[in-house]
This record gives structure tokens, C-alpha cells and sequence, in this order.
């Protein structure tokens, strides 16, 4: 049997995850077909069809898929779901928001947010906000999986051409209305894949003085992330928030300026491959992740950091 | 209206959590337990909205073992009527809990069923969704506003691009995000008065629903731990250490 991915996308192009989601979904079975549900998604669709690993590509258009509504997408997959052994999506707000529907209607016991593919049935997923992992076996025939994208490379975006097969679409649930998106735009690399992220805490004391991390995070050309503190003190917006109930993020280099690191915070960044930690509190949690700790005043530590920057006069793009 | 909330009883948010030596699961005894922190803020929008005059009972459920009763004895010392326990032997499975809130559902029949949005346990974030695939309701994931209009919730939910706005027709489910409100602390007067509030107990095995495990828990690991770093004295040294050591910049 085969594998069925749910691609996630904006109706013109895959959203990135899609080519992780699609490394992780080709690791439990050979012959694996994608499914597009959207609306004038077409090109999106062909850019499916050209990710070598994908062998069909199955398109489901309707007005009423445009802002992926799980309640209309999920009928569709449970209607294709005989054909599939693992039904495989991201486990981001997409994923996490449809699959469940898919896998109780296939009374099937989902496994979420998986970070590796052990056996076809068997994954290793974080459990305690990744302060444990546990390895599990799904018993179920068909397997609902939702996987961690940063946990698995993307896959080859060219050279594939599987076929485009048009599926009629479903009637709409009428129960569920899409109202409107506020999308957060900015010029800066997105939190969720940004190669260097420079994240504040409680320690920046006000919103005005995040300007810091700004102007640090100008420099280095990174996304800017905050603590679950820093959000709920109102410095700063909670889409940049990282940690278990924000957002994961696995850079190359994290610098955490003013975060003691709550384990909730530690959750969504301690796989980042170069923690570097800014800290007055030396006894702070966040040294205990940090590559690089540096015990002092932000105040003064983030100023010269900028000016080091200069000196060096490395701009990353 | 009545809504039902669901709350789970989990290790408490501050707990370091420890693997069991046998790598069977982690270790729960003499550990502080406490609700699924977003259950807390599902039980605050519950009450708010009955505070508010929009609903007229707030009931709390929890499935789980007998001491699950702490759980939904501290729903209704903020400002839960009355509860329900439905006793299991251990944890279930997200797919067996959605199927006896089902029953529960049946039976209460609520317009609003509000719960968390994950539990900081198993992090399945799950329930919710699948209750409502059960029952073919609406679903409003992750919400952090929530506003009652005649027969009809509008949402604002959390998404990874930012929010999303939608409809959906009573009755519903709502998944609640931390940030939907601040949970109240329960005053002293309200933990005595709750309790004298009823929690119906019923057996989960009484409710004819197929609860037994899909998925083996092979073994529980200590995930893998970071390399020690070092500390470094200056901003100068550590701009050096991340240009030629580490090279990332």
C-alpha cells in the first residue's frame, strides 16, 4: 500500500515544510503520493509533481478549500484513505489542526509530532515538551502521523515528474466559516526556518528595548523570537514566540539574550546547533544549553556585540 | 447554553520531569500534579461567558484515575457547577478519550464543549479534534479570542502565519490557547464551597467504548543531552569563538 501526504501550501506555492514533510512520509513506504487540496492551486500542484520523491500527485479544488477548512478537507482524505497504509502531514498549526479529524474518523490512533521514522510502524516522538522521547509502535493498520519538520531535511524540489490526477471534491460543511487571515508580514527570515534567530526575555525589561535585539538581529541577518515571558509581558507580538507552546525552532545559531530558559522555552530551541546565551544571572537554566555563555549586564553585552559585528564587518545574507 | 470542559490532570508545568530508570515512562510518584495548564484557560472562558449571562452551566469533566477528582474539583472551585469524573485505570489514548467525552457529550448535551489545546503530558494535541470528528461539529483550534453571537461563535485562532478568524455554528468545540485569558486563582471561600458541588463518578467501562491501546510505548529515553558549553568572558572572545570555533557567523 501506499503513502499519502497532505501537502501544505497557499494555494500558488508549497509552504517549505511541505519538502520535509515529504522527506519524513518517503521513510514509511516507497511509493508515495501527495495530495493537494486548495483552491486555483495548480501551480502548486505542478510543484508537487516535480519533488522526485513524490509518484502521483492527487489535486482536489473547490472554492470552499481555499483557506484550508479541516472540516472540508478532512472528508476528502477519509474518502481516498482505503488506498493508503500512512496518511503523513506536518505537525504545525495546518497539520495539527486537521489530522486528528482524519484519524478518529479512521478510528485510527493518531502519533503526533514525530522527529524520526524508526520502522514503518515505529517512530520516535518528544514527549514532556522534548524532555523525554518516547519510541512507539502504532498497532493500528492504517497509521496517522503527524511529523516535526525541522526534524527532517527537505527533500529534492526538481527534477520529478509525477502525473496530476483531479479528484472531484466533497460538499462543503456548512457548520464552519473561514472569516479572515491576519498574516504577520516582514522582511526578516520566517522564526520557523531562519538560519540565526536572536531571541529576547524578561531581561530586556520593556518593548522599547527590544530594539536591541533588533538592531542585533539586523546585523546578523536573523528572525527574532522572544520568550514565553517576554510575550506575556507585552514587549513583543506572540507570533515570535519559542518554546513548547510557541514555535520550535532549529537554527544554526540561537542567541538568547535576557532568557533564564523556563523548560518550557528550552523546549522550543535546545536542538538549535550553536546556543549562545547573554545572561547577568550566571546561575540562569539557559547555561546549561548555552555552547557560549556570557555572564553579564545585555545593556552593555548587546551594544558590543553590534560593535564586534561591525568590526568584523561579516553581514550574512 | 451549557458548556462542558474537559481538564486533565498532569504533571505540573514546573516539575523537571525524570525517566524512569526501566524506560517504561517517567516518574509520577510523590511528583506535583496539576490541570493542563490551557485546560485552566478553558475552564476561565467557561465561566467568564456564564459570568457574562451568555451560558447558564459550566460543567467539568476529567478522565482519568480516582485522583483525577482533584482536577475537577479545582474546575469547580473557580467557577464550575458541577462535575464529572469518568474513572480509567491509567492514561488512555487521545483516540479513546475523545470517544468517552463522546458518551459524555450524549448524555449532558452541551452547546460548547471547551478544552485545552494540548496537554503538556504526551503532547498529542489531539482531543479535541477528534471529539468533534465524532460528533461531525464544528472545530475552532488553538483559540485565543472567542466571542458569542446568537447561535454562532466567531474565533480567532493561532496560527503559524498569525490569526485566523472564523465561524462556527453552536454546538462546537474550542480548543483553548494560553493566551485566551487569565486563568483566576481560586479564593479560599470558593475551595470550601466547591466542596459541596456534586462530581458524578462513572466507571469508563460502563460506557461501551472500546478503550484499549493502539500504540505501544516501546521505551522512554532521556533525550539525548548537550555537549557542556563553555563560558566565555567577553563580548569580543565569544564574536571570536562564534566566527572561528563554532563558525557560524
Amino acid at each position: 500500500m501506499s503513502v499519502l501526504l497532505i501537502a501544505e501550501h497557499n494555494n500558488q506555492d508549497l509552504k517549505p515544510f511541505t519538502l520535509n514533510a515529504v522527506t519524513a512520509a518517503a521513510q514509511m513506504g516507497e511509493d508515495l503520493h501527495a495530495i493537494i487540496i486548495g483552491q486555483n492551486c495548480g501551480d502548486a500542484a505542478k510543484k508537487l509533481s516535480e519533488l522526485p520523491l513524490v509518484k502521483k500527485v492527487i489535486q482536489v479544488e473547490a472554492a470552499h478549500y481555499e483557506n484550508f477548512v479541516a472540516e472540508n478537507f478532512a472528508p476528502v482524505i477519509i474518502k481516498l484513505a482505503d488506498a493508503y497504509s500512512h496518511i503523513v502531514c506536518s505537525a504545525n498549526t495546518f497539520g495539527k489542526n486537521l489530522m486528528p479529524r482524519i484519524a478518529a474518523s479512521l478510528d485510527t490512533s493518531q502519533v503526533s509530532d514525530i522527529i524520526k521514522v524508526i520502522s514503518p510502524d515505529t517512530f520516535l516522538r518528544p514527549i514532556y515538551a522534548g524532555n523525554a522521547f518516547a519510541t512507539v509502535k502504532s498497532k493500528d493498520t492504517k497509521k496517522c502521523v503527524t511529523i516535526r519538520p525541522t526534524s527532517f531535511d527537505p527533500c529534492e524540489s526538481s527534477g520529478g515528474s509525477a502525473s496530476i490526477e483531479k479528484v472531484e471534491p466533497n460538499e462543503e460543511f456548512n457548520n464552519t466559516k473561514f472569516v479572515r487571515r491576519e498574516e504577520i508580514k516582514s522582511d526578516r527570515p520566517e522564526l520557523g526556518t531562519a538560519r540565526v534567530v536572536v531571541s529576547g526575555g524578561r531581561g530586556m525589561q520593556s518593548g522599547d528595548n527590544f530594539k536591541l535585539i533588533t538592531s542585533l538581529a539586523d546585523k546578523l541577518n536573523a528572525a527574532i523570537g522572544a520568550s514565553r515571558a517576554a510575550v506575556d509581558a507585552g514587549y513583543i507580538g506572540n507570533d515570535h514566540q519559542v518554546g513548547q507552546t510557541g514555535k520550535v525552532v532549529v537554527p544554526d545559531l540561537y542567541i538568547a539574550v535576557g532568557i533564564s530558559g523556563a523548560i518550557q522555552h528550552l523546549a522550543g530551541m535546545k536542538e538549535s546547533k550553536v546556543i549562545v546565551a547573554i545572561n547577568k544571572d550566571g546561575e540562569a537554566p539557559i547555561f546549561s544549553v548555552a555552547d557560549y555563555g556570557l555572564e553579564a549586564d545585555l545593556f552593555e553585552a548587546v551594544p558590543q556585540f553590534l560593535d564586534e559585528l561591525n568590526k568584523l564587518n561579516t553581514i550574512q545574507k | 447554553m451549557k458548556i462542558l470542559v474537559a481538564v486533565k490532570r498532569v504533571i505540573d508545568y514546573n516539575v523537571q520531569i525524570r525517566v524512569k530508570e526501566d524506560k517504561t515512562g517517567v516518574v509520577t510518584d510523590n511528583v506535583k500534579m496539576s490541570t493542563n495548564p490551557p485546560d485552566d484557560n478553558a475552564i476561565e472562558e467557561a465561566v467568564k461567558i456564564k459570568e457574562a449571562g451568555k451560558a447558564t452551566e459550566v460543567i467539568a469533566v476529567s478522565v482519568g484515575e480516582e485522583k483525577s477528582q482533584e482536577t475537577v474539583r479545582k474546575a469547580l472551585a473557580v467557577g464550575a457547577d458541577k462535575g464529572i469524573l469518568v474513572k480509567t485505570d491509567g492514561i488512555l489514548e487521545p483516540l479513546a478519550v475523545s470517544k468517552l467525552l463522546q458518551k459524555i457529550v450524549e448524555k449532558e448535551k452541551p452547546d460548547l464543549v471547551f478544552m485545552g489545546k494540548q496537554a503538556i503530558d504526551d503532547d498529542c494535541n489531539q482531543t479535541g479534534q477528534m471529539l468533534s470528528a465524532l460528533l461531525n461539529w464544528p472545530q475552532a483550534t488553538f483559540a485565543s479570542k472567542i466571542e458569542i453571537k446568537d447561535k454562532k461563535l466567531e474565533v480567532t485562532r493561532e496560527i503559524d502565519e498569525g490569526l485566523e478568524t472564523i465561524e462556527i455554528a453552536i454546538p462546537a468545540i474550542v480548543t483553548c490557547d494560553l493566551r485566551l485569558n487569565e486563568p483566576r486563582y481560586a479564593s479560599l471561600p470558593n475551595i470550601m464551597k466547591a466542596k459541596k458541588k456534586p462530581i458524578e463518578q462513572i466507571n469508563a467501562s460502563d460506557l461501551g467504548v472500546d478503550t484499549s491501546p493502539r500504540i505501544e510505548h516501546i521505551k522512554v529515553e532521556e533525550p539525548p543531552k548537550r555537549k557542556a558549553g563553555i563560558k566565555v568572558s567577553s563580548v569580543a572572545e565569544l564574536v571570536q569563538k562564534l566566527k572561528n570555533e563554532a563558525k557560524v557567523i
